[in-house]
């Protein structure tokens, strides 16, 4: 919009002085930027001593010992990549029922009411859903989902026993609920963006509500969905406080999700403060650096793809 | 006929699915809200719960006036730097979008929304706290103010891209600059959007944790200090959650509500004022 008004105004020939106010305002817009670059090279700049000692090997070991000053990130990368993943998983069919339902012509009454409701999902602070989640979630999981299932399917290793209350699957859990609004507010987006005449011409050929949404809607706000999933997997990864409290912080490999362990960010929480001397702390601003750089990563690539489905469907 | 009949029911039923998801998506919010109230209401219905400080676990009347405090102070704080930097960034975006300078610093803050909290507390570490060898509000006050500035600047730059072009075109066709047009006609219009926007980042600053944990610390003590150490209740939430004391579990249950109560006003305020936006923007 702001292209169009432009062009009409630029149109007399008289020479144009030069605009103070846009310069100005140019000039402190530049703080956005400038943050994000300062951020980067703060975090590389603090890890360097521990990128110079274990160089790339470091992403692939999986020791964590301050007192024998070796680290190595392994654990807790694969312990950010599970739990998101499986956060994912869950709320990604939800979160794409609850864009439908709210992407729906004028929501009113019942329809506007979880719109709202699960806006405020997303305003609930972290450490809330933490504090609910150690107390009423963890105890709920274990002994009504993670006992009976360790129970009949223990056999397959990635679902084996004994189950622990503070889990990757727990922490997925709150995940989950924490990405959902993120989730399905984009979606929502994308779905609004589909042209009104497709889905007409759907309807006015005789197809069913959902057959137009199945075969209509949402092949066409596939690669936006997909952003949309995207830039949740983005917030997953980078979440700290909640997950801290329920993932049970052990530095290994569990074989199942039942078992506790960490991931990047909970890592960082728990022992940046009391970390001492130059390399251990480092090595926790590696794994910080590591967790922007691939969230920063993640984000651009949903970012491209939410705006190209939208620019696409525009045209 | 009867495979009409199936097409509509399946129709039917893939609605009614989708209205359970929801329902179910909401099961969260609900339980959070109740758990919050009735585990946080024995601690926070005492009035020195908000008119002392911390004490030891085993003597009564401990509180947590220092950390309501201490989050107002930092958040604040954090707003006096974003909501400026992020009003005027969000002003440049909607009157030169089209810039490629423009482009960039719609990217970028973009980008930053999706910036994990913890890594800002890392860096506001390494370039504040540690030249000032303490931990201190201020640091924590400049991780959120970077936590506040994108969502600031994304909902200025949307709220004056809301005003209609016709009040824009009449300023410039009574002759008046382009900065007077912006500053005097489209950003008053645009106010109670930009608002919304800087309500929406103070109630996020207000609930995060990670960046201060190695930032302003917390504090057990009365402490305004902007230099020092500061509780906030985050910090409070945390630490107490996961104490094995039952006296300071209640307590975190009780800042918890505090909090709780504190960001969903905040958040509500923020909606009254937007749907006064779109009907305002709607007359104009």
């Amino acid at each position: 919009m702001a292209a169009a008004v432009d062009t009409s105004l630029t149109a007399p020939a008289a020479p144009k002085p030069a605009d103070r106010y846009r310069t100005l305002t140019a000039f402190v817009s530049c703080a956005a930027p400038a943050a994000l670059i300062v951020i980067v090279l703060t975090l590389l700049q603090q890890a360097l001593p521990a990128i110079e000692k274990f160089g790339p090997a470091f992403l692939v070991r999986s020791v964590w010992n301050p007192v024998t000053l070796d680290f190595g990130a392994l654990p807790f990368i694969y312990g950010t990549v599970v739990t998101s993943a499986i956060a994912l998983a869950i709320a990604l069919p939800v979160g794409v029922a609850v864009s439908l339902l709210l992407a729906e012509q004028g929501a009113q009454g019942i329809r506007a009411a979880m719109g709202t409701g699960i806006e405020l999902l997303a305003a609930i602070p972290s450490v809330v859903y933490g504090i609910w989640a150690l107390y009423v979630l963890a105890p709920f999981a274990l002994h009504n989902f993670e006992t009976p299932v360790t129970d009949r399917l223990g056999f397959i290793g990635f679902l084996s026993g004994p189950p622990r209350q503070y889990s990757f699957f727990t922490a997925s859990l709150v995940l989950a609920i924490m990405i959902l609004p993120t989730l399905s507010a984009v979606s929502r987006d994308v779905i609004k963006a589909v042209p009104r005449g497709l889905r007409e011409s759907s309807v006015a050929l005789g197809a069913t509500w959902w057959e137009t949404t199945w075969r209509v809607v949402l092949p066409t706000a596939r690669a936006g969905i997909f952003g949309a999933t995207v830039l949740a997997l983005g917030r997953a990864l980078g979440e700290t406080i909640a997950v801290t409290m329920v993932i049970g912080n052990r530095d290994e490999i569990p074989p199942s999700i039942f078992s506790p362990g960490y991931t990047l960010a909970s890592k960082i929480a728990n022992e940046f403060s009391e970390a001492t001397g130059n390399l251990y702390p480092s090595a926790l601003v590696e794994l910080g650096l590591v967790l922007i750089l691939v969230t920063l990563t993640v984000n651009l690539i949903a970012l491209l793809l939410v705006r190209s489905t939208e620019a696409r469907m525009a045209a | 006929m009867n495979r009409n009949v199936w097409r509509r029911f399946k129709s039917n039923a893939a609605l009614s699915i989708i209205y359970a998801l929801t329902g179910l998506a909401l099961v969260p919010l609900g339980l959070v809200l109740w758990y919050t109230i009735l585990k946080g209401f024995p601690a926070a219905s005492h009035p020195e719960f908000y008119l002392n400080v911390e004490r030891p676990v085993g003597i009564p009347g401990s509180g947590i006036s220092h950390a309501i405090v201490g989050t107002a102070m930092m958040v604040g704080m954090a707003s006096l730097i974003a909501i400026p930097v992020g009003v005027i960034s969000g002003v440049y975006l909607a009157e030169y979008g089209h810039a490629r300078w423009a482009r960039w610093v719609r990217l970028a803050s973009d980008v930053l929304v999706g910036a994990p909290s913890i890594a800002l507390g890392l860096v506001a570490y390494a370039i504040i706290v540690v030249p000032l060898h303490h931990y201190s509000a201020i640091s924590a006050s400049a991780a959120l103010s970077i936590l506040m500035l994108p969502v600031v600047i994304r909902t200025t730059e949307s709220a004056v891209g809301l005003i209609p072009r016709g009040l824009r075109e009449s300023g410039l066709a009574l002759g008046l600059p382009r900065w007077r047009v912006s500053l005097q006609l489209i950003v008053p219009a645009a106010a109670p959007g930009v608002i919304t926007g800087a309500l929406l980042a103070v109630a996020r600053a207000a609930g995060e944790t990670a960046p201060l944990l190695f930032t302003s610390f917390g504090n057990p003590l009365w402490s305004v200090d902007p230099t020092h150490t500061m509780s906030a209740l985050p910090l409070i939430v945390f630490r107490d959650a996961l104490t094995p004391y039952k006296e300071l579990q209640d307590q975190a249950w009780g800042a918890a509500l505090v909090l709780v109560t504190m960001v969903l006003a905040i958040n509500l305020a923020s909606r009254w004022v937007l749907r006064r936006q779109i009907r305002l923007a709607g007359q104009l």
